[in-house]
């Protein structure tokens, strides 16, 4: 009956956990009704974006003090309503989400010619936001199927915006196996009902104990199958190189920074905080993920000539950095996964612009044929290296400080596993730096024969300025980590033990 | 009936699974639709088949009297249903598309994005 006292009125405040979304969802809308009026629909979308960040500040500001917050949708009782749930992981990554998307909206406009002004850009993008957003905040499976859905949809529409032929053959690619990744995760959730009787994640948590354990052992092992696909990992991969390069720059950015981290998210929450006695039989497959994505993805990116395919690989190669703290899952593994995944999204998203920025100025996608734009363009050329740096983890920067995490979480956990996962780590490093640097001298260093194509100048300092922000944002956290390695820290804390969070929906002792 | 009901959704798994291995798209797609169709029967199934009887709890008791079937995952299906058909009409327009613009419908022939012989990447700096 306590339960019934906690949720009987959901207070005003806490409709600060659904207030992001419904502002994506509505300026999604509303973008789609407007698409005709020109750039409103961008000044809807900074705005409609503004305000989700400025939720999300204070989401976490709550998170901070008091620890999870949730509601529960129409008032019916945790197990049985739709829940939302925040903990510090998912306020913080919503942020980073929407952090990204305003740089990437702000980007895109300087990209984008007047006829494609109709095209629903905005609304696709807030969308997408709407799906990533809910993906985080989501406290019910079948919930975050919704919003994985949600994410497709938008992505689709993205993928394809300029029907190119090349677009064409990466969307088919992207559409198939997110389809088929997608259609496994509800084939795990169907099982996880069959089994448990329960898809509000908090009441999971109670009852995967009492469940058979093979059985639920299959039902981690699907979930990490297809949320791996979507974390494009090792070796369910192959995908995202064929397909994130064939959008505009802007897009793939887009879904370089956020859709990937969905599925190490949704990885992280459903077999460390739900199904944790999975994830301990699963440990191999888990860690023999991370070392294939970690070692292989840099490894694909030097031997790639076309810039945003080799970029591509480098982020998968982040995706395996961000799984071997979920084949840890001590609290400092749990931690650095938990920074590595806020780190990347900023950085990926910012290659991928600086990327675009430089297939602008060469008129190429072939690093073959690029070649002495630092005489062009200094800034450029600081930019991409600051951000290959920070990829690898080169000191001053943000990526630092969650690889520092994740090794010495590796060095603690001792072992043969802890070692293979920390020399993996460090060969990434060296590898990243490796390719990253090569491209550059690729694309910046050398001399180039034929002169380059004069650049409108035009809004040269607008289009600079989106990625010149995001790196601004890498070189200041990383010299000033304090607030992020505390945040890591209380949000690992809350995913190894989840009482707060369960105690936050309202099953606190409810739970049979 | 539920372990027919349930092998029969095995089988269409295997069957989508089977499809999806095609090198042809329409062949894959009819795979993603077989595939998408295992599921809802095997979340269909997990609610358990009863006949008899609503779901319905009489005033005054904590549960229903009697096997009932799980009213629950049968609204589970509709969602996923609707999502899925959505989903699966853009798949068909999208390959349908492919195949006019790319003029084939072999996945192994789609090679646009992922140049086969692409020239080595340059040896020096």
């Amino acid at each position: 009956m306590e339960n019934l006292v906690r949720t009987a009125a959901t207070q005003a405040a806490d409709w600060i956990v659904v207030l992001p979304l419904v502002l994506a969802l509505l300026g999604a809308a509303l973008a789609l009704i407007m698409r005709n009026n020109g750039r409103v629909t961008f000044f809807l979308a900074l705005l409609v974006v503004g305000a989700m960040l400025a939720c999300e500040i204070g989401l976490i500001a709550r998170i901070w003090e008091n620890g999870p917050v949730s509601m529960t949708m129409g008032n019916w009782l945790p197990p049985f309503g739709i829940s939302f749930a925040a903990d510090l992981f998912g306020a913080l990554f919503a942020l980073t989400a929407a952090f990204a998307g305003l740089v990437v909206i702000i980007y895109a406009e300087t990209e984008r010619t007047a006829a494609e002004g109709r095209d629903g850009f905005h609304a696709l993008v807030l969308l997408l936001l709407a799906g990533v957003t809910g993906s985080f905040l989501t406290g019910d499976l079948f919930n975050l199927y919704v919003w994985f859905e949600v994410v497709l949809i938008a992505s689709f529409g993205l993928i394809v915006s300029r029907s190119s032929a090349l677009q064409l053959d990466g969307a088919v690619k992207y559409g198939f196996l997110n389809f088929l990744a997608t259609a496994l995760f509800l084939l795990a959730l169907g099982l996880v009902y069959g089994l448990l009787g329960t898809l509000n994640m908090a009441d999971i948590i109670g009852k995967a104990w009492g469940a058979h354990p093979a059985a639920m052992t299959a039902v981690g092992a699907l979930l990490l199958l297809a949320f791996g696909m979507k974390a494009a990992a090792f070796p369910v991969n192959a995908w995202l190189p064929a397909s994130y390069h064939a959008p505009p720059a802007a897009v793939s950015a887009l879904f370089a920074g956020l859709l990937t981290k969905v599925g190490v998210y949704a990885i992280l929450r459903s077999l460390v905080v739900l199904l944790p006695g999975s994830r301990d039989v699963l440990e191999p497959a888990i860690a023999v993920a991370a070392i294939g994505s970690l070692i292989l993805g840099p490894l694909g990116a030097i031997a790639e000539t076309n810039l945003r395919r080799a970029m591509g690989f480098l982020l998968i190669g982040g995706i395996g950095a961000a799984l071997v703290g979920i084949a840890l899952a001590t609290p400092s593994g749990i931690g650095g996964t938990g920074a590595y995944i806020f780190h990347s999204m900023l950085t990926m998203t910012g290659l991928y612009l600086v990327a675009g920025l430089i297939e602008r100025a060469t008129g190429e996608t072939d690093t073959r044929r690029m070649g002495g734009l630092y005489a062009q363009s200094p800034a450029l050329s600081i930019m991409f290296l600051v951000l290959i740096f920070a990829l690898a983890g080169v000191p001053p920067l943000l990526g630092f400080w969650p690889k520092l995490l994740l090794i010495e979480a590796s060095l603690q956990f001792g072992d043969g596993l802890g070692i293979a996962l920390m020399l993996a780590l460090v060969f990434n490093a060296v590898l990243t730096l490796i390719a990253g640097t090569r491209l550059w001298a690729h694309v910046f260093w050398r001399d180039r024969e034929e002169g380059l194509r004069p650049e409108k100048a035009g809004s040269r300092r607008l289009r600079y300025g989106a990625p010149a922000i995001l790196v601004g944002v890498i070189i200041f956290l990383g010299i000033w980590p304090n607030l992020l390695i505390a945040a890591a820290k209380i949000g690992a804390s809350d995913v190894i033990d989840p009482a707060r969070y369960i105690a936050a929906v309202g099953l606190a002792g409810g739970a049979p | 009936m539920d372990s027919a009901l349930a092998l029969l959704a095995g089988l269409f798994v295997a069957a989508g699974i089977y499809l999806l291995l095609s090198r042809a798209l329409i062949r894959m797609l009819m795979g993603v639709l077989v595939l998408g169709n295992g599921t809802n029967l095997l979340i269909f199934t997990a609610g358990r088949l009863a006949r008899d009887g609503v779901p319905i709890v009489p005033p005054g008791l904590e549960q229903a009297v009697g096997p009932i079937a799980n009213p629950l995952p049968q609204a589970l299906i509709l969602t996923a249903i609707v999502i899925g058909f959505a989903l699966f009409s853009f798949l068909l327009v999208l390959v349908y598309r492919a195949y006019q613009v790319l003029d084939c419908d072999d996945t192994d022939a789609m090679r646009l994005a992922e140049p086969v012989d692409a020239p080595k990447p340059p040896l020096s700096y």
